[in-house]
């Protein structure tokens, strides 16, 4: 199982700029997900043009279709808001590749099943989403070696050093950033420390 | 002495790569280093399992190495230790005397002799600058404060100048310049028109840089370089060169011409060569001579 973990309101808040698309994903029973709590902070935000309530954006199919009736109001939006665990929020920014989508949500593991993600993106359960500053590409599951600052340097003509079948996920997320015309997000203050012991995920409340 | 110190003095900064055997046997090393390196380089960088292949270690090298009069460089790569085990390897360097740091990410495990083996990479290149920084702050990485006066290196790390993507190196060449890197070590370079290139784009991080070199052996490891090894390209009319006279490339003596060819072409350009002779050492000083660079004297 899996906790999708609000990020502040603050994060949130910044977020969202311009005209801003919330899709939330109600899809595995697998999840723990703050509806009330995200129904809340999502009546707060500003520019807000639509708000999507939907199941299983993991899967492109299904994630096509159920926005098909929202093709006018996304293609308008500025910012796409993703309230999934870290697969979603991969899935939505692969859709909808020269928009800015950002997580809003850390995904942390529980024990027991984790879903049902037939795809060849993947979460780490990392607690603390990078997503938002990598164009949408998770660092931890696209690369080899899960770095945070960058290539390694050792891809060959683009394909990773470990399986030559896989393309550089760091020269995936570049050309990515490169196309939203966002490569000061590889300018971080300090380099990134990946947490691994992360107990602030919070215990779901009954 | 940090090798930093060469830099400012304006000094053409020369280095070469040895690598520690797999077992505890540096007699071979040791000779080499004092017959043809001594009085032509700077500095010995030692490398930290190369190739993920498991050898005697980098820092223990260092050690002899200074205990022979000589100026290491401890390479460390992010592969096989997590975070702990690295900044107490680097404080642990501080105490053995060992200023010079060359901070990898690493290859991955699989590449070695121990394919079975866990990968850590607990760091990057980019955050173990940052640690060792920290260091010479006073600070662990955890903000914890470190006893006694702080440790201060002479922090380098390495940039590909040839590779198919020179934009995304330019971006983590400029992470690690900003995380606190002091200077550069370039992967193999066979392209001087590239190299040129790059510099003119990396000399806006007001950083010195140093030529990297692989001697090219024969045309078995140009091939296996280009099909295998990131940011190392062998153009093919220097691949013709060293089919032409069969018996010069033989005798090694195609290899020394290039590399020289290729410092004289790039000097002008870099502020030090480094050489990776993958055990020809010993035609080091001949690539030095060709190149007309001048024997120096020894710091330590």
């Amino acid at each position: 199982m899996l906790i999708t973990q609000l990020k502040s309101k603050e994060t949130i808040e910044a977020l969202a700029q311009g005209k801003t698309v919330i899709i939330n994903c109600h899809g595995c029973k697998e999840v723990y997900f703050a509806e009330h709590e995200a129904d809340e902070l999502q009546k707060d935000l500003n520019g807000v043009t639509q708000i999507i309530t939907t199941d299983y954006i993991c899967n492109p199919d299904n994630l096509k279709l159920q926005l098909k009736k929202h093709t006018d109001v996304i293609n308008a939006a500025d910012t796409i808001l993703v309230f999934s665990c870290g697969v979603g929020v991969q899935t939505v920014a692969a859709l909808f590749e020269g928009k800015k989508v950002y997580s809003c949500c850390d995904t942390y593991p529980l024990p027991g099943f984790q879903g049902v993600t037939p795809l060849n993106v993947d979460c780490g359960q990392c607690g603390e989403c990078y997503l938002n500053g990598t164009g949408g590409i998770c660092p931890i599951t696209a690369c080899s070696k899960s770095l945070l600052n960058g290539q390694c340097g050792g891809a060959k003509e683009g394909m990773c050093e470990v399986d030559k079948e896989m393309e550089c996920g760091w020269e995936r997320i570049y050309r990515k950033l490169e196309k939203l015309n966002k490569l000061d997000n590889m300018k971080y203050e300090a380099p990134k420390v990946r947490n691994y012991h992360n107990p602030n995920a919070e215990e779901p409340t009954i | 002495m940090r090798i930093t110190e060469l830099f400012q003095r304006g000094e053409f900064v020369l280095t070469a790569e040895v690598g520690p055997p797999k077992g505890v046997e540096l007699d071979h090393l040791i000779k080499d280093a004092h017959e043809y390196l001594k009085t032509r380089v700077h500095a010995l960088n030692v490398t930290d399992n190369q190739s993920s292949v498991m050898r005697t270690g980098s820092l223990a090298t260092c050690k002899v190495l200074k205990d022979e009069g000589l100026l290491p460089i401890f390479q460390i790569t992010c592969r096989d230790r997590n975070r702990i085990a690295l900044q107490s390897d680097v404080l642990s360097a501080a105490l053995l005397g060992i200023e010079n740091l060359l901070l990898l990410t690493g290859d991955y495990t699989t590449l070695g002799d121990h394919p079975q083996a866990k990968p850590v990479f607990d760091l990057d290149s980019v955050s173990l600058i940052h640690a060792v920084k920290r260091l010479e702050e006073g600070f662990d990485i955890a903000g914890n404060a470190v006893d006694g006066a702080p440790p201060k290196f002479a922090k380098g790390a390495v940039v590909s100048p040839c590779s198919d993507s020179v934009d995304v190196q330019l971006a983590k060449m400029e992470a690690k310049v900003k995380a606190g890197c002091e200077y550069f070590q370039t992967q193999g370079v066979y392209e001087p028109e590239k190299f040129i290139k790059f510099m003119e784009q990396a000399k806006q991080f007001g950083v010195p840089v140093q030529l990297g070199l692989i001697i090219p052996k024969n045309v078995g490891m140009c091939r296996y370089m280009n099909a295998n090894v990131a940011g190392v390209h062998v153009p093919d009319d220097m691949i013709k060169e060293l089919q032409a006279d069969k018996e010069k490339t033989k005798a090694g003596d195609t290899g020394v011409e290039i590399c020289a060819r290729l410092i004289k072409e790039c000097k002008d350009y870099a502020q030090g060569v480094h050489i990776m002779s993958l055990g020809w050492e010993n035609r080091i000083p001949e690539i030095l001579d060709m190149a007309g660079i001048a024997p120096i004297t020894p710091v330590v």
